[in-house]
């Protein structure tokens, strides 16, 4: 609360208890935080929290991760199961969720499609993080000709025209399975987190810091290890936990040209295909529903963890 | 509307009768009262942070008269880089506590509205700022740099601004000032670059200028000529200059009155001469003995202060300097001496054993318990004592005024 | 600077025909060949081998390769095998669709993100900033095919104020053409939003604790002006890198939307060009998209030299 001031405002005012300073509409905050911390001017600052918000993102991503893991021994109707009773039924006791256009209950093909986009965004993107992470390290910090050679190739693979890349190999590569649509798109974010990584490593590795490092004679491994490594490292998580999101989005687009995890296995991107093109929304809104709700909740518990990660350990946000 | 170079009637260095006229035309709302332009009464700002509060600023207090200048003068981490701009109001947003006031004119700067203070940045005082390369904008050309506080202040219209910036960039001793308008500041050598910082902040011909450590990192014969610049166009001026230097050396030949600062206190100030010629305070006193003479053989060692400024945060009692101090006795740690004067009331010091005639009187022995110092003397004019303790000359070879 | 461009330029078209080959390669890679979408699924294989002799498939593929560059240097991209219609005829309807849909999601992602950027980067966590934060984070959570659907049931079905499909040309009616591509815009722009705020904001925090900054509150500056004037250009440049990237990606991109509002698109045509192996169609619209990805990010190169000129030209 005390870091939210105008950076640029001069703002000063009459002063509460010795002229305090304080800014336009932060006398009450002033007056506030002072009566519920007891903070005297002598005081120190409170550490900056991670706030609430934080915590409930964490707490949505590891609920949806535990069910996703633990779907088999959950009291859960089968996904597949059809039951032609109850085509499109409304959300009831029987099902929490009510049923697809084949008599499916949503509520375990939410659950069982929740693997699929967990498993696709958090390890393809482990994945490509590893490896392309690694290049750029190590491609930013030594330059010369591996790295305009990677350099090169990253900016032609971004430039090739996406979908067809992932038409091709997903044709030809057929059937697809779960295993092959994530190293697919490993492979595809490799040359995202070689960019980033590099640039970031660029930027550091020419501090003064680093070549007083060398100068001290510290071998390139530990340079890369204890000066470089620690300063990527934030940017590079936070940067991941969005390419999870934009992973799981793109397996969703997948799920609509038909090349992701084919029906009846669920995914929530072939759920959300499922129901806005096969039945309209009119029909059985739901179906679309609750695989857009859970992925909007997940993606955003997602980047408020990665925003408050990086917030906590970026230097510059960290000093205001 | 006169151009701001014109310094009008303040033309030559007359007295402050002739400036104040001039003053009224530009600041018709400001009375040119008697008295100092600046008057600073325990002056505080302390900073909260995550390891406590940090008091930059403790109780500093000073005063400066218009057309003269003050050299405050400390280690790094001393205070006074936030004086300067807590003089000014220019501090950052968060976490910040203030206390004491800034009189500028008659007006509180401490208390001042946001829009207040606005309007007296860059018109009435203005800042210097250590290292212009990364003070001036990078990316916009020095121009305009210096033509927005024109129009800003002084409402000067497009091509007004700009004729009036390039007579400014002349007034600075920049070659080729047209040209120079269109420059960018990478383009600049660190001499010219400074000179450009002046130029921006003499644009609205303000009444004081703070000037933070202006030549730290310039080449020597570079300093010698941005201070005398300095110098010229304060007289030329009439303006009050605030002089913030780790170098005692910068301000032994340019300042009227020098205050040392040390652990967010100002610990002796005093008119130059007074203060070369009767150093009241050991710190002082340390800190000429450690600039290096071009007259010491070579491989003469140089003097250093022993271990570092204190914390700022929960500070121990007593004198911040006894750690250091070759003369403190028991007293120092326990009690913190309060600023006074004995001689002479315009020389203060806060120490419980100055230095008397060169001599320390806080050594163990005859001379030891000095209470018997006279307090709030009788107003007398500096004397010229003579010299009698082998006190480091600055290295400029300039004696103090 | 005349060496530089020519430096550039010659870049540029190298990292396209080595596109142009990877394109070549991977269509080919795909199981099965036109005569299915020509003959049908049923057809005999000597029907096929006919036909694929008359396509001149059965040639090696280096061969191929180099009969379809030599066409290309003399102006001609080929033609669909399915509908004749000469390749350049389909990029130069379906470009300008989606060039377009790019150039209003894109104003309105900018309108949205850089003011919203410049007010909050000054009270960094104040309510204002936590709000614009997770709303953008809201934003980036609603990808397209979840967007497109929502809007279209409650704008076009259930208020009835934009149309659900159709696509009017803008040379024949400009307000209907706007009007109809506001809907598809905007299912686009929200992931925009957010990309270019979080950065726009990013770099302006960062900025705003430079010494200039500092210098430029002391000479009086109001805080409005100071955003605008100085603390701007210099921290335009991830954002700008992210546009060029996510406009480059956005031209074959929007495949998606297309489908849904039955916009005859770039991203339509090669994804139904790819299924329907509609080999040329496909190599030519790669073509067109990589150029305008290469010439887009090159633009991208010179503009960083606009803004700081202490960036090289070289």
């Amino acid at each position: 609360m005390p870091d939210d001031r105008d950076v640029l405002g001069p703002e000063t005012g009459p002063g509460l208890l010795g002229n305090t300073y304080v800014g336009e509409a932060a006398a009450t905050e002033v007056a506030v935080s002072r009566s519920i911390d007891h903070h005297g001017p002598d005081e120190p600052l409170a550490e900056k929290k991670l706030g609430v918000l934080f915590w409930i993102a964490v707490g949505w991503v590891a609920l949806v991760a535990l069910a996703a893991i633990f779907a088999n021994v959950l009291p859960l109707h089968s996904p597949t199961y059809e039951d032609f009773t109850a085509i499109n039924a409304r959300p009831s006791a029987q099902f929490l969720l009510g049923t697809d256009d084949n008599g499916r209950d949503l509520l375990s093909r939410l659950i069982f499609g929740a693997r699929v986009s967990l498993v696709i965004g958090f390890v393809s993107v482990a994945v490509g993080l590893a490896i392309g992470g690694t290049l750029g390290l190590i491609s930013g910090y030594r330059g010369g000709k591996l790295d305009s050679f990677l350099n090169a190739a990253s900016f032609v693979v971004l430039a090739f025209p996406l979908i067809v890349a992932l038409i091709a190999i997903i044709s030809f590569w057929t059937p697809p399975t779960l295993f092959k649509i994530t190293v697919i798109l490993a492979a595809g974010t490799i040359p995202l987190f070689y960019r980033v990584v590099r640039a970031t490593t660029l930027a550091f590795a020419n501090r003064d810091f680093v070549i007083a490092a060398r100068t001290l004679g510290a071998t390139n491994r530990r340079i890369i290890f204890r000066e470089i490594l620690p300063n990527v490292v934030p940017a590079a998580i936070s940067f991941a936990l969005i390419t999870v999101a934009i992973v799981i989005v793109l397996e969703g687009t997948l799920a609509f040209l038909g090349l992701s995890v084919s029906l009846p296995t669920p995914s929530w991107g072939n759920m959300i295909y499922q129901g806005t093109t096969n039945g309209d929304l009119t029909t059985n809104p739901y179906i679309m529903l609750w695989p857009a709700l859970a992925m909007f909740l997940l993606l955003l518990a997602i980047n408020i963890i990665g925003d408050r990660v990086r917030q906590r350990f970026d230097i510059r946000e960290g000093l205001l | 509307m006169t151009v701001p170079t014109d310094a009008g009637a303040a033309g030559a260095a007359g007295p402050s009768g002739a400036a104040g006229t001039a003053d009224a035309d530009r600041y018709p709302d400001v009375g040119a009262s008697d008295g100092p332009l600046l008057v600073v009464e325990d002056l505080r700002t302390a900073f909260r942070t995550t390891r406590g509060t940090v008091r930059a600023v403790d109780g500093v207090s000073l005063s400066v008269d218009r057309g003269r200048t003050l050299g405050v003068v400390g280690e790094s981490g001393s205070g006074k880089t936030v004086l300067s701009r807590s003089i000014m109001g220019l501090l950052p947003a968060s976490d910040v506590v203030r206390g004491g006031s800034a009189r500028f004119d008659g007006e509180d700067l401490v208390t001042a509205t946001p829009d207040r203070l606005r309007r007296i940045w860059g018109a009435q005082i203005s800042m210097i700022f250590q290292d212009p390369m990364t003070a001036l904008n990078p990316v916009t050309r020095i121009g305009r740099q210096i033509t927005e506080s024109l129009r800003l202040h002084l409402d000067m219209d497009r091509s007004t601004a700009r004729d009036a910036a390039v007579e400014l960039l002349r007034s600075v001793g920049i070659p080729s000032p047209e040209q120079r308008l269109r420059s960018y500041p990478f383009q600049l050598s660190g001499g010219m670059r400074q000179r450009v910082m002046i130029a921006i902040a003499l644009a609205c011909a303000p009444r004081l200028m703070l000037a933070d450590e202006p030549t730290t990192g310039l080449d020597v014969t570079v300093q010698a000529q941005i201070l005398d610049l300095l110098a010229d166009l304060q007289q030329e001026r009439h303006m009050a200059v605030i002089l913030v230097t780790h170098d005692l050396g910068v301000v032994a030949g340019r300042a009227d009155e020098i205050a040392v600062m040390y652990a967010g206190k100002i610990v002796e100030r005093a008119p130059t001469r007074s203060l070369f010629a009767e150093t009241r305070m050991p710190y002082t006193r340390a800190l000429m003995q450690s600039i290096p003479r071009l007259s010491d053989p070579p491989g003469t060692r140089l003097e250093a202060i022993p271990g570092r400024p204190p914390q700022l945060i929960d500070r121990p009692p007593g004198c911040a300097f006894a750690p250091r101090c070759p003369y403190a006795q028991d007293r120092c740690r326990t009690e913190e001496p309060p600023l006074r004067s004995t001689t002479s009331p315009d020389h203060v010091f806060a120490c419980w054993y100055p230095l008397v005639d060169g001599r320390p009187t806080g050594l163990p022995g005859p001379a030891a318990a000095p209470t018997s110092i006279p307090t709030s003397a009788p107003v007398a004019p500096p004397v010229a004592t003579p010299v009698a303790a082998p006190v480091a000359a600055p290295t400029t070879g300039e004696t103090p005024r | 600077m005349g060496r530089y461009l020519l430096r550039r330029l010659v870049q540029m078209v190298v990292v396209v025909v080595i596109i142009t080959i990877f394109a070549f390669l991977l269509i080919h890679l795909l199981p099965g060949d036109p005569s299915v979408s020509i003959l049908g699924p049923n057809d005999t294989p000597q029907n096929r081998a006919i036909v694929l002799e008359h396509l001149g498939l059965n040639k090696p593929l280096w061969q191929q390769y180099f009969i379809w560059l030599n066409q290309l240097l003399h102006g001609s991209l080929g033609q669909s095998y399915l509908t004749k219609e000469p390749v350049t005829h389909i990029v130069a309807t379906s470009f300008p669709i989606d060039l377009e849909l790019i150039i209003i999601s894109q104003a309105l992602a900018f309108a949205v993100a850089i003011p919203l950027a410049l007010v909050t980067a000054r009270r960094p966590n104040r309510a204002l900033d936590r709000l614009a934060t997770t709303g953008t984070f809201g934003l980036l959570a609603l990808p397209p095919f979840v967007i497109a659907p929502l809007l279209v049931a409650v704008f076009a079905v259930g208020l009835h104020w934009f149309p659900a499909t159709g696509y009017v040309p803008f040379t024949q009616a400009p307000a209907t053409n706007l009007h109809d591509m506001l809907l598809p815009s905007l299912a686009i722009t929200a992931g925009s939003i957010a990309i270019y705020y979080r950065l726009l904001r990013s770099d302006l925090i960062a900025t705003l604790q430079e010494d200039f900054i500092t210098m430029a509150r002391s000479k009086g500056l109001t805080p409005r002006s100071i955003m605008v004037h100085h603390a701007f250009r210099p921290s335009t440049f991830s954002l700008l890198a992210a546009a060029g990237l996510n406009i480059g990606l956005l031209i074959a991109g929007t495949f998606v939307v297309e489908y849904l509002f039955a916009i005859n698109g770039l991203g339509l045509a090669l994804v139904n060009a790819v299924y329907q192996r509609d080999y040329l169609v496909v190599q030519g619209i790669t073509v067109v998209v990589a150029v305008f990805f290469v010439v887009l990010n090159f633009l991208v190169d010179f503009l960083f030299t606009v803004i700081d000129p202490r960036v090289s030209r070289e």
